[in-house]
């Protein structure tokens, strides 16, 4: 057992650093003063990651990508965590789920994804559905060799930058014993498609400019060649490649709680009162070392899983583990900072209040700390047949 | 043509220094270390060379503690071709003084024979100034200090230096010495490909016995002090008042 990182990781985790601290963050604020990434911009940071070979790192070599193991991509994720997601957004990384692409489907989706050429957008919760994904109403129905979809989706980030959505649609329903079940197919949805309309979606506290959008299909046509995995296979692709996203999750998370805690730290030897830096009084000492504490342990819970994901060791509660930990340590820390920060911390005029604000969607989103809560105790309970 | 790159492991300048409590230098436990950042702009200029077909081979050269071959994958990284590491010291806090460097790395360009040498003007540590200086002497060699401009033409090269209240141009004969300055260039990141190809290039590792080099100090450090710390501003209100204020300071 060793728990150094490799010549090669210290520098992926050294460049990404260095490029979020000089190409991300000296943009940030106008970010979120605006609610909005510039067009010229986004693209400016894409082409960047392009040229460095950094985009698409998460594909395997064979499909143009850099094929990082789930350890080292996963500290790509870490580093990213510390900008603005609005603008990491560009630092691409493209659905993994892309790699259920047959042939014909890899030339129009998955290759130039990789290449940057095209983006994509996963969509997959509703208003009605949201952790129960299979109570979904967006529904599709055959139509002689086609598919004819109705329905909507919502909490759809980065739509406006897609060109292409990757969408879980119902296709069906099976009476099982313990009720109805509804089948999900994936479907490739062009952006442009007739009676497939994006509109903007809510304002939300949590990452601004990292906008969520609304997606309509009105008798939106699509023929098979449309579907990703098999019909009636959604499921199946789900399981297959999105556990990566609680991952990341877990790795933002942890990476902008290293962030954050870099202004406690600081702010607490610096900052004095009643003659002395407040750090020295116990209270906030020992909140400094609670915040290490538990960022370092969030830290070695995602790595650890992702490598159990590199080692083909079950990973499903590992991975639940961090993301349900990583999510609600952030959330102490960038409490406890803003404490620390005291009326200042919840001005624009430092990032703090911003921090705090972003931290309250990630354990929402990618399935809720209580959602990551049954699937480690159903990991633990069902084996006991409970 | 061959350039040799000298790269030197210094603590990081984002790190807050702090000096040791018993005043002989400054902790190097436990803070990050970095590549020289004008030893960055070199080698980025070495391999704009090799880019733009003027040199075929860039090879870096470390030349401290075994950590520094960290900083010399970081040069590998970027697009170095090869590395050579010097091992000098054992403890990180034993600096290889300017002439100690200057000596190895004479030793090393009899080696290797690179048609010029691309080093930083100074390493933000001790900020000595002198290595590349003394290089040129022991070898007999040109050199071109502080440049912020480098055009190399056949057997000659045209350096622009950043001199007192100017810019200064000269012409050099090759092969030369040319230190840099902050805007000779600004520094590629090292691309994901390069990264994982840098652990599969060549890294020899020699030690300063080798070079036959007495690497011992010279020099004794006295004291080492913090600077003394700012004293608080006042902000002003207006134009008027800065100008007032400036001038019951004596200031203008």
């Amino acid at each position: 057992m060793q728990f150094g990182l490799s010549d090669e990781q210290e520098m992926i985790v050294s460049t990404v650093r260095s490029f979020v601290e000089n190409e991300i963050y000296p943009h940030e604020a106008e970010v979120e003063r605006t609610g909005q990434v510039p067009h010229a911009l986004g693209e400016a940071i894409k082409q960047k990651v392009i040229d460095l070979g950094f985009y698409a790192c998460n594909f395997p070599e064979e499909v143009g990508g850099a094929g990082l193991s789930h350890l080292d991509f996963t500290l790509v994720e870490r580093e990213l965590g510390r900008g603005s997601m609005a603008l990491t957004h560009f630092f691409g990384r493209p659905q993994n789920i892309l790699m259920a692409c047959n042939s014909e489907q890899r030339d129009r989706y998955l290759l130039p994804a990789v290449r940057g050429e095209r983006m994509d957008a996963l969509a997959m919760t509703e208003p009605d559905a949201g952790s129960d994904v299979r109570g979904m109403k967006c529904q599709a129905q055959r139509d002689g060799g086609d598919w004819v979809i109705n329905g909507s989706k919502h909490f759809i980030s980065g739509a406006e930058h897609a060109d292409f959505f990757i969408v879980f649609i119902a296709t069906g329903v099976d009476e099982t014993p313990k009720g109805p079940k509804k089948r999900i197919t994936t479907f490739l949805v062009d952006r442009g498609t007739p009676g497939f309309e994006v509109r903007e979606g809510y304002n939300s506290v949590s990452h601004k400019g990292y906008k969520n959008y609304i997606l309509y299909f009105d008798n939106c046509r699509l023929p098979d060649a449309q579907v990703l995995g098999e019909v009636d296979g959604g499921f199946a692709v789900m399981n297959k490649w999105l556990y990566a996203t609680r991952l990341t999750v877990a790795a933002f998370s942890v990476g902008r709680a290293r962030r954050c805690f870099d202004y406690a730290l600081n702010y607490a030897a610096e900052r004095k009162q009643f003659g002395q830096p407040i750090g020295k009084f116990q209270g906030v000492g020992f909140q400094i070392a609670d915040m290490i504490t538990e960022i370092d342990a969030a830290d070695w819970l995602t790595l650890a899983a992702a490598w159990r994901l590199d080692q083909d060791l079950p990973s499903n509660r590992e991975i639940a583990s961090a993301k349900l930990y990583a999510s609600e340590a952030l959330a102490r820390v960038t409490d406890t900072t803003l404490q620390i920060f005291g009326g200042m911390g919840l001005m624009d005029d430092f990032p703090i209040e911003r921090f705090w604000r972003d931290a309250r969607v990630e354990r929402i989103w990618d399935g809720t700390s209580e959602i990551q809560r049954h699937i480690i105790s159903r990991d633990l309970l069902r084996p006991l047949g409970a | 043509m061959k350039v040799l790159v000298p790269v030197k492991r210094v603590i990081d300048y984002n790190v807050k220094v702090r000096v040791k409590a018993d005043g002989s230098g400054v902790d190097l436990a436990n803070v990050k270390m970095s590549m020289n950042p004008f030893d960055e702009i070199a080698v980025e200029e070495a391999i704009r060379l090799k880019e733009a077909g003027k040199a075929d081979e860039v090879v870096a050269v470390s030349i401290g503690v075994k950590q520094a071959q960290e900083t010399l994958r970081t040069a590998l990284a970027m697009g170095a071709d090869r590395a050579i590491l010097v091992i000098a010291a054992d403890d990180v806090h034993q600096d290889i003084e300017p002439l100690a460097v200057a000596k190895i790395l004479a030793k090393v360009v009899e080696e290797e024979q690179p048609g010029i040498v691309l080093a930083g003007k100074q390493s933000i540590d001790n900020d000595m100034n002198a290595t590349g200086q003394m290089l040129s002497a022991l070898l007999g060699w040109s050199q071109g200090t502080f440049a912020s401009e480098l055009d190399i033409d056949g057997d000659s090269a045209k350096i622009t230096r950043e001199v007192d209240g100017g810019l200064q141009t000269i012409s050099v004969k090759m092969p030369t010495i040319v230190t840099v300055d902050l805007r000779l260039n600004e520094p590629r990141y090292a691309s994901l490909p390069n990264i994982m190809k840098a652990k599969k290039k060549p890294l020899d590792e020699k030690t300063a016995a080798d070079y036959g080099v007495d690497v011992t100090p010279r020099l004794e450090i006295v004291k080492t002090e913090e600077p003394a710390a700012r004293a608080a501003g006042i902000i002003v209100g207006s134009v008027d008042e800065l100008v007032e204020k400036l001038k019951e300071a004596g200031a203008v």
